[in-house]
């Protein structure tokens, strides 16, 4: 689960301007020789270099593959006999011209807009609860909170199957009873919009806690004196909401919103693993597209140039924040 | 605020069934596991599962490969999780603590470093894996897990590094000790925690990973849980049973690690990396 946000570092800031002053054997006496001092300077970088090298090989060496694939033409054949083709931009070219690939990119921003609404505005919704209950009420919420964060994905793909399972599935067994008896054999992988809605109430149901125990820890940082002073001011719950609560949670928002739309954008292995992106490809996002035209038709080629597109994607549609980011950490370093 | 007991009413019946949604799927796969078949493919499901069997655990562990698999995630694992967690330590230190040239840089790197889109990396990773020899080894994905949590770990353990006060390493370091003393003798046990609560999420990612053993791991003796598990319906048929079985054999040591460190990870990564 990757969590970075708001790149604050205010806890960082006052210990590494002390390190600023002389410290050590370095300052105090002048005797030092140069050499010493050149390895406490070169000390940081060589704390860094098993990162660094980890980074460049492990991340940096796939990307810049990945690039230089994409301007190759790379099919089964040439993989077997280890030809290198290029063939330009021709990738791109025909990715581009093609109406699926627009339509894979329109359906993966939609699924990713539904799924983050239902996400923040539930988890939001649930955190607030947790701040109004009493204790033993909200360890027992907590408790089924974390029980669905904590559940490996696959593990969880496979019981959402089970769930939604044709016969004998508890879901459909419920429809039929609840009066929906054309339910009773409903095959919830047979279309694709019942497809993407088991994906989805099984990515909400594993996103939720996260944003839900997190806003409630935020909510805990509010100052009680500035509820005081609102109601004061004759402030109601509405008003003591919007004017105290939300402004204080904004950052918090604002940034797991941020993460539950890469984290959702890149799902695969719960939109894999339910029906392969099935039935007739029609619930492939741009991740698992690319995966099956790469690996699955062995045009390896074409793959890693919607791959590329894909990063591309992601990067516009998370441009706005993550150039909040950027400039926050460099504001404050 | 006071509240009238009618007030309390309709948040503690949202919060019961609120956790009855957010438990069930999770109580249906533990139950389903200890279920004869009967009751698994009755017409009207049974709840509570009265009559228990070990059935499907015994036909999950004895599935082919199943205890190699568990080898093999279990080392992949723990050994991505160790690495990173000594390879981020050194640099979390590095970035908590001291002043130099390109820090920020640095730091901005693995930010952006995290946000890495390993699902849609999968074909470049195949190719240099191939062009390596290294198809159906256990070195490469191990390597890959460590690098996808590396970030993470990292710039919490950032947080963790520069909560604890500089004064301590500097009395140490008055009383004697070198910078590195310090550090192993002082710093390192009060980081204990938070190295814990940090090594969740990766264990959790590492333990979870799909997209990179599917296409790296062919044969099934170099595969991972997760993968086998999402096979489950060539594994076992349409069996139930086992394959809940086996999703719990898989699930539990997550469940039960994530249910102890849970509280301090949160509060770990909010304090560590929203605000470190």
């Amino acid at each position: 689960m990757p969590v970075q946000t708001q790149g604050k570092d205010t806890a960082g800031e006052p210990a590494v301007r002390k390190a600023e002053a002389p410290s050590g054997p370095r300052g105090t006496t002048r005797g030092t020789t140069a050499s010493s001092g050149r390895r406490a300077a070169a000390a940081p970088y060589l704390l860094l270099l098993p990162a660094l090298l980890a980074t460049l090989i492990l991340l940096g060496w796939p990307l810049v593959k990945n690039g230089m694939l994409s301007f190759q033409n790379l099919n089964a054949r040439q993989l077997i006999q280890h030809l290198t083709e290029w063939n330009g931009v021709e990738n791109y070219q025909e990715a581009l011209g093609s109406s699926e690939f627009w339509s894979v990119v329109q359906r993966t921003v939609w699924f990713t807009a539904a799924n983050v609404v239902l996400i923040m505005l539930l988890g939001t919704l649930i955190g607030l609860l947790l701040a109004r209950l009493g204790r033993r009420m909200r360890l027992l919420l907590m408790l089924g909170l974390v029980l669905a964060w904590a559940m490996p994905v696959i593990a969880a793909t496979t019981v959402y199957q089970w769930l939604f399972a044709q016969r004998f599935g508890v879901v459909n067994w419920l429809l039929d009873k609840a009066g929906w008896h054309s339910m009773a054999d409903y095959n919830w992988l047979g279309t694709q919009f019942s497809t993407f809605s088991v994906v989805t109430l099984l990515i909400v149901w594993q996103s939720v806690p996260f944003v839900a125990i997190n806003l409630y820890a935020a909510t805990t940082t509010v100052p009680k004196e500035l509820y005081e002073a609102a109601s004061l001011d004759g402030a109601g719950a509405w008003t003591s909401f919007t004017s105290v609560t939300f402004p204080f949670l904004r950052p918090f928002l604002y940034a797991t919103t941020f993460l539950e739309v890469i984290w959702v954008f890149k799902a695969f292995p719960q939109i894999f693993a339910i029906n392969e992106g099935g039935p007739d490809r029609l619930t492939e996002t741009l991740p698992i597209y690319a995966f099956v035209e790469g690996v699955g038709n062995q045009h390896f080629g074409m793959g890693a140039a919607i791959s590329f597109l894909t990063i591309l994607v992601l990067i516009v549609i998370t441009s706005y924040y993550l150039r909040a980011v950027i400039k926050q950490e460099e504001d404050e370093l | 605020m006071k509240r009238s007991p009618f007030g309390r009413i309709w948040p503690n019946a949202t919060a019961v069934l609120l956790f009855a949604v957010f438990a069930f799927p999770v109580y249906w796969m533990f139950a389903t596991a200890f279920k004869p078949q009967g009751d698994i493919i009755s017409e009207d499901p049974v709840w509570f599962p009265t009559d228990v069997t070990l059935a499907h655990f015994d036909k999950a562990v004895h599935a082919d490969h199943f205890w190699t698999l568990v080898r093999n995630s279990v080392t992949v694992t723990v050994v991505a999780v160790l690495l990173s967690l000594v390879i981020a330590l050194l640099a979390s230190f590095a970035l908590a603590r001291m002043r130099f040239k390109g820090r920020r840089g640095f730091i901005v790197t693995f930010m952006l470093a995290q946000m890495a889109p390993w699902e849609v990396m999968v074909i470049a990773i195949y190719m240099l894996v191939r062009d390596s020899d290294m198809l159906d080894s256990l070195v490469p994905l191990t390597a890959f897990y460590m690098m996808m949590v590396l970030p993470l770990t990292l710039l919490t353990l950032r947080g963790y590094v520069a909560a604890v006060p500089k004064e301590l390493e500097e009395s140490a370091m008055v009383d004697g000790c070198t910078r590195t003393q310090a550090f192993v003798k002082v710093i390192f046990p009060l980081l204990a925690p938070g190295l814990m609560a940090t090594s969740l999420f990766g264990f959790i990612t590492a333990w979870n990973e799909f997209p990179l053993v599917l296409i790296l791991n062919k044969g099934i003796e170099h595969q991972t849980l997760p993968l086998w598990l999402s096979q489950f319906r060539t594994a076992f048929g349409d069996d139930w049973g086992a394959t809940m079985a086996a999703s719990s054999l898989f699930a539990l040591p997550i469940l039960i690690l994530f249910i102890f460190l849970q509280r301090k990870a949160v509060s770990g990564l909010t304090d560590g990396a929203v605000k470190g």
